[in-house]
């Protein structure tokens, strides 16, 4: 490793590049799934005449909180990679993570407890999609946490035969 | 013809107004920016739009029509017209008594109050559910005057929030990031519910206005309440870009670049 390679290592922040990441993977999928779910396939419903006010008021608090979210990652982002603090495995597996917990949340929250809207309606086995949407988070949780995982062994190994 | 007097009149003060304190402005100041220029003038065409004639007649039977007012006086004016830095162009351009004036104002105890995100947000927000769940919306509708005094709530309350949240405006007192984004994110999140609320309840509102359509009524709701709620993200998008973008240059000249540090210690 050179010397400049070796300044790398060390100006690195693994674990704001996860959490950073992270924000941004949630608030990439809860984009991703407005656009695909709500508009393009418009299996999801903007209010489907089962919701409570409450479930409403905090439908509406994360809608807004996910954008803010979206925002505030890419300026987050940006700034840890003008300071050279970026380290991309770190960022990848924090993606996944954020990623797949939005996706569970959405799954398991905004679903079934608030009751905010169904993954599909007019079908028989809805218990298959919200059995598949609930599996697909937890598998990217899982890739993430991996990720995340050897990001941060790998960079530990490279400090301590630097230092 | 008559209904265009007020957009015209108004939107000529403000870029009357503007212009007038750029040609006051001492040239031993550094040159303004043409980016401010451009902002505010977009930001009062957004005002014009708003009460021009196509669409200050249909809003007072179309409620989709009133929405779109509400978006480009509350939301998407302000953002223009906070872009400008009004106070300080005004600043630079006053004599010097008229500096202090101006300060003084500006760090007095009532404006602190009202220009604090919080107070800002319940003004902003808080109005459009007094308006949207009392009589006052059916009321606003039939009387000219109470119209036109909820236009001018939609567009100071907008302006005193945005100018609250971000901007290149001095705002003496405005609190932390940490306050700044609960508030963006709570006032955002009351919007996208209220819009809601009333897409909800549009058939019970409809028949509460009495009016004879009434299906045709809850319809036009249900259409307003939507672009209410996305026409909201649009504004609170662009906002939070604002706010971060205010953020992330600050912190460039706060700290030293880690890469400069690092070529410091290699050499």
């Amino acid at each position: 490793m050179t010397q400049a390679q070796s300044q790398r290592v060390q100006q690195v922040d693994h674990r704001r590049s996860v959490w950073v990441a992270a924000l941004l993977g949630a608030a990439i999928m809860a984009a991703v799934d407005q656009i695909v779910f709500h508009q393009i396939l418009a299996w999801h419903h903007f209010y489907d005449r089962s919701t409570s006010d409450i479930a409403l008021l905090s439908d509406g608090v994360l809608h807004a909180a996910e954008l803010v979210m979206l925002v505030a990652g890419i300026f987050l982002m940006a700034d840890l990679s003008r300071r050279q603090a970026l380290h991309k495995a770190s960022a990848w597996g924090g993606f996944f993570l954020g990623a797949g917990a939005f996706q569970i949340f959405d799954g398991v929250v905004n679903h079934k407890i608030l009751r905010l809207h169904q993954i599909r309606y007019d079908v028989d086995n809805l218990l298959l999609y919200d059995l598949v949407w609930n599996l697909a988070g937890a598998a990217l949780l899982m890739i993430g946490a991996m990720i995340t995982w050897r990001a941060g062994r790998r960079l530990k190994k490279a400090r301590h035969s630097h230092v | 013809m008559t209904g265009w007097w007020v957009p015209a009149l108004l939107g000529g003060a403000l870029i009357g107004g503007y212009g007038w304190a750029l040609f006051l402005r001492p040239s031993t100041l550094p040159k303004w920016s043409l980016w401010r220029t451009l902002a505010w003038t977009a930001g009062v065409l957004a005002v014009v739009i708003a009460l021009s004639p196509p669409l200050v007649e249909p809003a007072h039977h179309d409620h989709r029509y009133h929405m779109a007012q509400h978006l480009f006086l509350g939301m998407y004016a302000p953002l223009g017209l906070v872009l400008g830095a009004p106070l300080t162009l005004l600043l630079g351009a006053l004599p010097r008594r008229g500096q202090l004036g101006l300060t003084r104002l500006l760090r007095s105890g009532p404006v602190h109050a009202v220009s604090h995100p919080i107070s800002a947000a319940v003004l902003n927000i808080g109005g459009m559910f007094v308006l949207y769940l009392t009589p006052l919306y059916t009321i606003s509708m039939e009387r000219q005057e109470i119209h036109w005094l909820v236009l001018a709530h939609f567009l100071l309350a907008g302006y005193l929030y945005t100018w609250s949240i971000a901007g290149p405006d001095p705002a003496p007192r405005r609190p932390g990031m940490a306050t700044r984004v609960t508030v963006l994110i709570l006032a955002a999140g009351a919007h996208a519910f209220l819009a809601k609320f009333l897409y909800a309840n549009s058939a019970q509102f409809a028949d509460g206005h009495g009016h004879s359509h009434s299906h045709d009524e809850a319809a036009s709701m249900e259409a307003a309440a939507q672009w209410m709620y996305y026409g909201g993200d649009i504004a609170e998008v662009a906002l939070a870009v604002m706010l971060f973008s205010w953020w992330y240059r600050r912190r460039k000249s706060s700290q030293k670049p880690a890469s400069a540090l690092a070529t410091a210690s290699t050499r």
